[in-house]
């Protein structure tokens, strides 16, 4: 178990070097001068030059990454380009908003998609069926930006329901911070709900045709029991698993939904950061991203041969 | 098990959708403005910042020693007095308004602004240097009184005080915060910086120590940043917000069919134009060079496409008639406009006659690149359009704009739709783009007359005077044509019909001091 928990630590630390040397580079080769860009159209040379300078945008592009790297693995980050905020404060801001979005959304879709899967295998081949099939397929063709807009339209501009826009923390007051995160959850939520409710919909009916759901039924169980009691939790397996591959789409999702609720989120400073050039900042903020992706992994991979031991044994024996 | 009865469960779930969609109006605080800002500012700190829309928080919390009004007239603010001008120009002395506290209640006497206008002049990093370049030394006269010793002299000088570089900031703080300033700016002004939550809003309180308490009717201002047009737009109509800035034209039309909302619309200082490099070969510090093409070396071809170009249909096509068209760097607003100039109307026989004689009677191609942005497509469309009447095939290159700009600085552009934000005083629209050593002069244009004019209009002081040399260079770019002023952009504001007291002044700041729910 050691060995195995020292050869995925060491991949994740591989993963994450070879990510970090990609977004370092990566960011350098978006067409513009950053210093262009902080300056703005109107900077003359001298400003420029005394940009780069401070920033040490002219030293060789290995020196950089070499001094950026070596204050992260000191936990220092930079600072902001923009605003001289410490990068690692201003995730710690954001990202409790998007974790909150997601949340929110995660609710939604599921409790939508599981009653609608449920439903349509169900009652299959009636127009129950039929209904919550192409609810679904709209749910995955309608755009989240056109959605927004929408409900803003409908909700905040016509009815005065909702605020159309902005966010405020949870512990400040808990029910305004539901009343401006519904439409922007709502609209991340249906996407994920419609994938799920397809993926329901498939798994229930699988699992209705299983052996000992006739059985059940043989056994004179009424209808609703049988679904409830038998078919509803074995059917919801893949559904989780899906579940959980959806996450990482919630997240970029969350970037096009943040910008149209102006939910200062985690999404809205990905883009913010890229189309201002904040270099440290956009550095940081895929940084953490993709730590938390190799971590969610790696915790992902120790559960599995804790489950299942056989993952461990198959995975030395392939080594060998 | 008892269950619940289905009635309570329904009262339940009507009581929580009725508390979750209770309207904004109805716990609206009506003592607080909400601004919609298009984009996010940058350092509030006079001395650092650099953005358009910092100068917007600026207006409200950090006064100047000089400000503007709807006709661009600059009168005192936190000095007490237009400023003595003396030894030729090379000496102005400021008096300074008498009681006056920053935010965080320090003096403002002649030292704190010293202390200021060094700070401008000299921190690493400030991008105020270049505006108070002239300034050799500022020295404290008496407590009231500062005296600003110029190596040359500057007219300008007066007007760049009306900006960013005349804002006074308060020691205590500066002290405080170093660098840092601008996390916790404190001036003098009706409001004070209270918090700021990046990509999202900044607040503003009523400061206790501003000297003219009855201007400020608010008790607070939020900024909200909404970048989309659309989002900002449905966020007005919906009452989210109060006042919604940059209004595209095409949503002005829209919001003028509805009766609750006012539209204030104000020409803007700066100016629109077609920059058509010249002599720029290898850069922009490079020396010139001969470029080679029709476009650069022959005047008859800039003027049969200036000719091809009608600017007032462009702007009713483009800008659906709310923008102002012009073919000067000048406003029309300034005092140093020209009303009797007269702009070229289009005229297709005469384009096709140069552009004949020019030997290009089969037509003539050429590259212009424009900002990868739906309005400045827009724009480039309708003048590919115009142009291909009188034989001009132009092809758009849409760029991004930092690209755009650097390859525009290193030579690499036939012509490019590019703007200027503009300044108050014309010098600052004109001086760097069109004098032979203009540090923004990238089509390296050169003609020592007009650099004689402009760097003349720069020591007289005199307005009659100031705006004949700006005419007489006028007339002498505008036949060279390296740059084709073509519009100027308007300010377009929008907030409810019950806001009352809203100026519009050509700088499109938003202005909050004096206004007032009715």
């Amino acid at each position: 178990m050691f060995d195995f928990l020292v050869q995925r630590a060491a991949i994740s630390v591989v993963t994450l070097s070879v990510i970090s040397m990609i977004v370092f580079t990566g960011v350098r080769m978006i067409p513009g001068d950053p210093a262009r860009v902080m300056a703005g159209t109107e900077a003359d040379a001298a400003g420029l030059e005394e940009i780069r300078e401070k920033y040490g945008l002219k030293d060789p592009i290995p020196f950089q990454y070499l001094r950026w790297v070596g204050l992260a693995l000191r936990g220092d980050l930079g600072e902001s380009i923009r605003t001289r905020e410490s990068v690692v404060k201003v995730v710690a801001t954001k990202l409790p908003i998007t974790i909150e979005l997601a949340f929110l959304s995660l609710l939604i879709a599921v409790g939508i998609a599981i009653p609608a899967g449920v439903l349509a295998a169900v009652r299959r081949n009636t127009v129950w069926d039929i209904l919550t099939s192409g609810a679904s397929l709209c749910g995955v063709s309608v755009p989240n930006f056109w959605l927004g807009i929408m409900l803003i339209l409908f909700f905040s501009v016509r009815l005065g329901w909702l605020p159309a826009s902005g966010f405020v923390p949870l512990w400040e007051n808990p029910l305004d911070n539901l009343r401006r995160m519904l439409m922007p959850s709502f609209v991340l939520g249906t996407a994920l709900a419609a994938v799920l409710m397809r993926q329901t919909r498939n798994s229930m009916i699988e699992v209705m045709s299983a052996d000992y759901i006739r059985t059940a039924y043989s056994k004179g169980l009424a209808g609703r029991v049988v679904v409830f009691r038998h078919a509803i939790r074995n059917s919801l397996i893949p559904v989780v698993t899906i579940l959980g591959l959806q996450m990482g789409a919630l997240m970029s999702g969350a970037v096009v939904t943040e910008q149209i609720f102006v939910v200062p989120g985690f999404g809205r400073l990905i883009v913010e950061s890229v189309f201002t050039r904040d270099y440290p900042l956009v550095q940081g903020v895929v940084l953490i991203t993709a730590s938390a992706y190799v971590l969610i992994n790696l915790l992902v991979d120790v559960s599995y041969s804790l489950l299942d031991p056989r993952i461990r044994v198959k995975g030395s024996a392939g080594d060998a | 098990m008892q269950t619940i009865p289905k009635g309570l469960w329904l009262i339940v779930g009507v009581g929580a959708v009725v508390a979750l969609t209770l309207t904004d109006a109805a716990i609206a605080q009506k003592k607080t403005l909400v601004v919609a800002l298009n984009q996010d500012p940058d350092l509030l700190d006079p001395t650092l910042a650099r953005t358009y829309v910092g100068r917007i928080i600026f207006s409200q919390m950090c006064e100047k020693l000089y400000e503007i009004d709807e006709s661009l007239r600059i009168s005192p603010q936190l000095a007490a007095n237009m400023p003595a001008i003396s030894d030729g120009g090379r000496t102005v002395t400021i008096k300074l308004r008498s009681g006056v506290k920053f935010n965080d209640g320090t003096p403002m006497d002649a030292e704190s602004v010293r202390f200021s206008l060094d700070r401008h002049r000299t921190l690493k990093g400030s991008n105020r240097a270049s505006e108070l370049a002239p300034v050799e030394a500022v020295e404290v006269v008496d407590p009231l009184t500062v005296r600003l010793r110029l190596k040359a002299p500057f007219s300008p000088l007066v007007a760049q005080l009306t900006d960013r570089a005349g804002m006074p900031l308060s020691p205590t703080a500066v002290n405080k915060l170093g660098d840092k300033f601008g996390t916790a700016p404190v001036c003098v002004g009706p409001w004070q910086f209270a918090e700021r939550v990046a990509q999202d809003r900044i607040v503003v309180e009523k400061s206790a120590h501003y000297f003219d308490p009855a201007q400020a009717k608010f008790d607070k201002i939020i900024f909200r940043i909404i970048p989309d047009d659309n989002v900002r737009l449905a966020n007005l109509r919906s009452g989210d917000i109060d006042l919604m800035h940059q209004v595209s034209p095409t949503d002005a039309t829209a919001i003028k069919r509805e009766a609750r909302f006012e539209l204030s619309n104000v020409t803007g200082l700066g100016y629109q134009g077609i920059t058509i490099n010249l002599r720029n070969k290898t850069g922009k510090q490079n020396p010139p060079g001969d470029l080679g093409t029709p476009l650069a070396n022959d005047p008859r071809v800039r003027e049969a496409f200036e000719l091809s170009i009608d600017r007032e249909a462009l702007n009713q096509v483009a800008w659906d008639g709310l923008f102002t068209p012009g073919c000067t760097p000048i406003p029309p607003i300034s005092v140093y406009f020209d009303k009797s100039l007269k702009c070229p109307v289009r005229d297709v026989a005469r384009a096709k006659k140069l552009l004949a004689d020019a030997g290009h009677g089969a037509g003539y191609s050429f590259e212009m690149v424009i900002v990868n942005n739906p309005r400045e497509r827009r724009v480039g469309e309708v003048i590919q359009q115009m142009a291909r009447e009188v034989g001009f095939n132009v092809t758009l290159r849409a760029s991004e704009f930092a690209s755009a700009l650097n390859d525009n600085d290193a030579g690499k552009h036939q012509a490019f739709l590019i703007g200027w934000s503009g300044r108050v005083d014309p010098d600052g629209n004109i001086h760097q783009n069109q004098t032979c050593k203009g540090s923004l002069n990238a089509t390296h244009a050169c003609d020592e007359r007009i650099d004689a004019l402009l760097n003349r209009a720069r020591e007289v002081t005199e307005v009659d005077q100031r705006r004949a040399l700006y005419r007489e260079a006028t007339d002498l770019f505008n036949a060279r044509r390296n740059i084709i002023y073509i519009y100027h952009q308007n300010y377009i504001v929008a907030f409810p019909k019950n806001l009352k007291g809203y100026k519009a002044v050509p700088d499109g700041l938003i202005r909050v001091k004096g206004t007032a729910w009715n």
